[in-house]
């Protein structure tokens, strides 16, 4: 085990697999020279060269779908976006191509590429630059979507995305670059797709989250736990494919769920977890299962209003005060 | 466009040795051409009746374009298109009963009954689609053109679209990456000169062959429907793009006789019918080509009915193929959705397709 920050786990997981495998090349804007606007790619350029660290255009429709290109054609590229935000524009690369083309060609062609990035907002970027984009590619069947919250699930699970031969939206955290933890240094180390990870355990309430939320969940139940309420906080790690089983255990275990996702909550990703809850497990609630989300506005650039607009500890608090009928 | 257009041909004598190309294989271009128009006919006819579904979009007028810009290709080169492209597939080495089992629909398509008319494959002779979102090919192709330069590999990439594309950005963003990466790639339009119905000079204020000069890429125009000249050209700039030259831009001159789709009248608000019979009467690339066989003494009328014949026999066989192929077994509905059933969580959602 290292210690090591987000930001090294996913610069390791990068390196280990470009050496594994030469059909392995990063592309996006600013990752070769500049060592990534993140800095995620950060001593990349120097080891594999520019033939497989590649400075792109700022082009992401065109670069994304080069990108799908390569993959069909035998590939493993791996397209870094910015940030998410800016992949709207890629978007039809990513759901009309890499997503349908296996399908569409009935397994004539694989599409193995994984499109990483941070999602979510920041501190103070305002509406353009702050938004959690994991439901527009959750939505699509034939995208895989990994949001990993610690250093250890961000390096194993790249590794699995990478090594997938499906398409994979990898979103990471603006936030979360420089948060310390341990990781396996196994070159072997991968965090298989669709297993959650229950970071806390508790049997008073469940906190189903994912990504970099689980953060804010630990500190709902650390506050919680100091009024005598024990929380479970399961991580699911991957959205599709979803454990549903870890899900199914944690309401058969606490009966009161809150869902806490960084995204609006219109068609949000609890949305799609409540239903299946209720769906599978009715006879296990004790409680109306409440969510928590941003605010349903595009968020503001001043301080105070931003925070207002985020989902915080103390908001997850009061919703497992209300499934506890406290 | 339409109605200033001028095309220059060689005279009849020496048709063949003007252009550099054999009788054998200007024979062999006529039978292909025979082929596609007839197959196309085939499948317009199955369309009436409705043994083909959804939108269909025929290549009946372009088959000198199609047949010129292919034929030198090798089988390990690419080539990507639009939705427009039941020929072009053919014209790779797609088997034509597969092809016409996919417009009806049945699990001997070419892609399993999935794809439908827009959406052929033929990954072992690497024809890799039939593309539904126009324009959005391009940056498709520019990726096999980096995996060709990745791998150190001497294939040819040829990503044709239509007229209408050059106006979407995923085309731009593509030509100036494979400029600045020099990525193998023929990037081809095939200039119909209607997106739809919008006529391409009311939507572009520069003509076809300035649309990649800007991002330093080479460009050409050729007749299509002489497909003399287009195997001529292409026979150059395959060669050309396999030795390095780096990406070309080709403005493919054609006509296309039908509507937009199956769906679309031939004429009428945005055409008028006496331009498209005009078209048919001095372009269509079959009769361009029958003339200069016979002022070459390389094929007479005889010679022409027995290829004409062969061609109407394939197309017949096509349909009967297609007609007999059973449509897809139910289970294959959530096949291939993955590459990849990952072993732990779920990947459908729907409630019906869990193992």
């Amino acid at each position: 085990m290292a210690v090591m920050t987000y930001r090294e786990a996913l610069n390791a997981a990068l390196r280990e697999e470009m050496v594994r495998d030469p059909d392995v090349f990063l592309m996006g804007e600013e990752v070769a020279e500049y060592d990534g606007a993140y800095k995620v790619s950060k001593g990349l350029l120097d080891e594999f060269g520019p033939q497989r660290i590649v400075d792109s255009p700022i082009s992401e429709l065109g670069f994304a779908g080069l990108g799908v290109g390569a993959a069909m054609a035998g590939l493993r590229p791996i397209i870094e976006f910015m940030t998410f935000n800016f992949a709207f524009l890629a978007l039809d690369q990513v759901i009309n191509n890499a997503a349908k083309i296996h399908y569409m060609s009935d397994g004539q062609f694989d599409c193995p590429i994984v499109f990483r990035g941070p999602t979510g907002a920041a501190l103070q970027l305002s509406a353009q630059h702050s938004q959690a984009c994991e439901t527009y590619y959750t939505h699509a069947p034939g995208c895989k979507v990994v949001t990993p919250g610690t250093p250890a699930d961000a390096k194993g699970l790249l590794k699995a995305a990478i090594r997938d031969n499906d398409p994979v939206a990898f979103m990471e955290g603006e936030l979360l670059y420089n948060i310390k933890g341990e990781v396996p240094d196994d070159e072997d180390f991968i965090i298989p797709l669709g297993v959650a990870d229950l970071k806390r355990e508790g049997s008073d309430v469940s906190i189903i989250t994912h990504g970099k939320m689980i953060h804010v969940a630990l500190q709902a139940a650390a506050k919680l736990e100091k009024d005598g309420i024990e929380a479970d906080v399961l991580d699911l790690r991957t959205i599709r494919p979803l454990d549903m089983d870890a899900i199914l255990a944690t309401v058969a275990k606490t009966n009161r769920v809150v869902y806490l996702e960084e995204g609006w909550p219109y068609a949000g990703t609890g949305a799609q977890i409540v239903s299946m809850i209720q769906d599978e497990a009715f006879d296990h609630l004790d409680a109306p299962i409440k969510r928590v989300t941003q605010a349903d506005i595009p968020m503001p650039y001043a301080k105070n209003l931003e925070n207002l607009a985020k989902p915080t500890a103390d908001s997850v608090v009061t919703a497992c005060n209300q499934v506890l009928y406290r | 466009m339409a109605e200033t257009k001028t095309k220059k041909r060689p005279a009849k004598k020496d048709v063949l040795d003007a252009y550099g190309v054999s009788a054998e294989i200007a024979l062999d271009l006529m039978r292909d051409m025979l082929l596609y128009r007839r197959f196309e006919e085939k499948a317009e006819e199955a369309y009436a009746i409705g043994k083909i579904g959804g939108f269909c979009h025929l290549h009946i007028g372009q088959e000198g374009a199609c047949a010129g810009s292919i034929k030198p290709l090798r089988v390990d080169d690419y080539i990507v298109s639009s939705y427009r492209s039941h020929t072009q597939a053919i014209a790779k080495g797609v088997d034509p009963n597969a092809v016409m089992a996919e417009l009806y629909g049945r699990a001997d398509g070419a892609s399993g009954g999935k794809g439908g008319s827009m959406h052929i494959f033929g990954a072992d002779v690497r024809f890799m689609g039939g593309h539904g979102i126009v324009g959005a090919q391009v940056p498709l192709a520019t990726g096999y053109g980096w995996k060709v330069k990745y791998r150190e590999e001497d294939s040819v990439v040829v990503c044709y679209i239509g007229d209408a594309a050059v106006n979407q950005g995923a085309f731009h963003e593509s030509l100036n990456m494979a400029a600045v990466w020099q990525l193998p790639v023929l990037y081809v339009v095939e200039h119909n000169e209607y997106g739809m119905g919008t006529a391409f000079n009311r939507v572009s204020t520069t003509d076809m062959e300035e649309k990649s000069k800007p991002h330093g890429i080479p460009s050409i125009s050729v007749d299509g429907q002489d497909v003399l000249a287009t195997y001529a050209l292409f026979q150059k700039l395959v060669a050309d793009v396999r030795a390095g030259a780096g990406p070309q831009f080709v403005n493919l001159e054609t006509y296309r006789f039908r509507g937009h789709s199956m769906s679309d009248p031939v004429s009428g608000t945005y055409r008028s019918t006496e331009e498209v019979e005009r078209h048919k009467a001095e372009e269509d690339p079959i009769r361009v080509l029958k003339e200069k066989l016979f002022a070459a003494g390389a094929l007479d009328q005889d010679g022409l009915q027995e290829m004409d014949a062969e061609a109407r026999r394939v197309a017949q066989e096509a349909a009967d193929f297609a007609d007999a192929s059973p449509v897809p077994d139910p289970e294959a509905l959530y096949r291939n959705v993955w590459a990849e059933i990952n072993p732990n969580g779920r990947l459908f959602f729907d409630g019906r397709s869990q193992d």
